[in-house]
C-alpha cells in the first residue's frame, strides 16, 4: 500500500515565476523559510535546510523539467522516526489553467500509514498558501525570476 | 479558486461525508466512496464532481480506476483569509494600551 497526499492550488502568476519560487532560496526562505540545495539536473543531490541551518530532509532529483514537473526522492533527516522510513517522493507539476497555474504536489512512500507523510501532508497546505498569497501579491518576490 | 463553491459544498452533509471519508482514507475509487453508505453511486459521482469543481477533492487515474483524494488547501486558504483577520484586532487592542499607558507616563 502507499501513502500518498494531493495538494492542489491555483495561483495567478505565470509556470516560469511558480518554478522560480518553488526552487530559488531567495524566494523559499520567505514563505516557507527552509531553503533548498541542488544543480537541478536529473540524478543530482538535493538537500533541504531548516531555519536554523541543519539538514532537514535529502535526496535526488528524479525527473526535472522546468518549468513543468519535478519529481524528488525525499529522505527525512532529522526524526529518527521518520528517516526510519526511507525514501519517500515528492512530485510537483505545473500547468497552465486559465488566467491562473494549477500547482499539483503529490508527497507519496511506499507504505501504509507513514509517519512521514502524516507529518509533511500538516505542512504542504500551509506552505502551498502563503506561496500562493507571496505570488498573488508580489509581496518580496521579484518579478522576473532568475535563470 | 471560487470561494461559494468550497461554501457550498462544506455546508451540504451529503458532501461532507465523503469528505470524512477521504480525509479518514485517501485513494478510495467509486466503489469505495458507495459502499456503506445510503446514498446512489449517481449521488455519490454528483457530489464528487462538486467537490472536485470546488477543489476540496483531487483524482487521479490509476489503470482502470479513478481514486479520490481530499485536498486540504482550500480550507487552509478559508483559515487564513480570516483567522489572520481576527488575530490582527486583539494585537491592535494591545497596541493601542500600550500607547495610552506610555502616553500617561511622560
Amino acid at each position: 500500500m502507499t501513502s500518498r497526499f494531493f495538494y492542489v492550488t491555483y495561483i495567478r502568476t505565470t509556470p516560469e515565476k511558480l518554478w522560480a519560487a518553488l526552487t530559488l532560496p531567495e524566494h523559499t526562505k520567505v514563505y516557507w523559510t527552509c531553503w533548498q540545495e541542488s544543480d537541478w539536473r536529473q540524478g543530482a543531490d538535493w538537500k533541504l535546510y531548516l531555519p536554523d541551518g541543519r539538514l532537514g530532509d535529502s535526496g535526488r532529483v528524479l525527473e526535472i523539467d522546468p518549468p513543468r514537473r519535478l519529481v524528488l526522492e525525499w529522505r527525512n533527516e532529522f526524526m529518527p522516526e521518520l528517516a526510519a522510513e526511507g525514501a519517500s517522493r515528492c512530485t510537483v507539476e505545473i500547468e497552465p489553467a486559465g488566467e491562473t497555474v494549477k500547482l499539483t504536489v503529490v508527497h507519496e512512500i511506499d507504505r501504509d500509514a507513514s509517519k512521514l507523510i502524516t507529518a509533511v501532508s500538516g505542512g504542504w497546505p500551509m506552505i502551498l498558501s502563503s506561496l500562493k498569497s507571496l505570488l498573488e501579491t508580489g509581496h518580496a518576490l521579484p518579478t522576473q525570476p532568475r535563470p | 479558486m471560487d470561494d461559494d463553491l468550497v461554501f457550498k459544498a462544506l455546508a451540504d452533509p451529503a458532501m461532507r461525508q465523503p469528505l470524512d471519508s477521504l480525509h479518514a482514507r485517501g485513494g478510495q475509487n467509486l466503489a469505495d466512496l458507495t459502499t456503506g453508505h445510503d446514498m446512489t453511486r449517481q449521488a455519490v459521482t454528483k457530489h464528487l464532481k462538486l467537490l472536485e469543481k470546488a477543489n476540496l477533492v483531487v483524482s487521479e487515474k490509476r489503470g482502470r480506476e479513478r481514486l479520490h483524494h481530499l485536498n486540504p488547501v482550500p480550507i487552509h486558504e478559508i483559515a487564513d483569509r480570516w483567522i489572520g483577520k481576527f488575530q490582527r484586532a486583539p494585537l491592535r487592542a494591545l497596541a493601542d494600551l500600550r500607547q495610552t499607558l506610555e502616553r500617561k507616563d511622560s
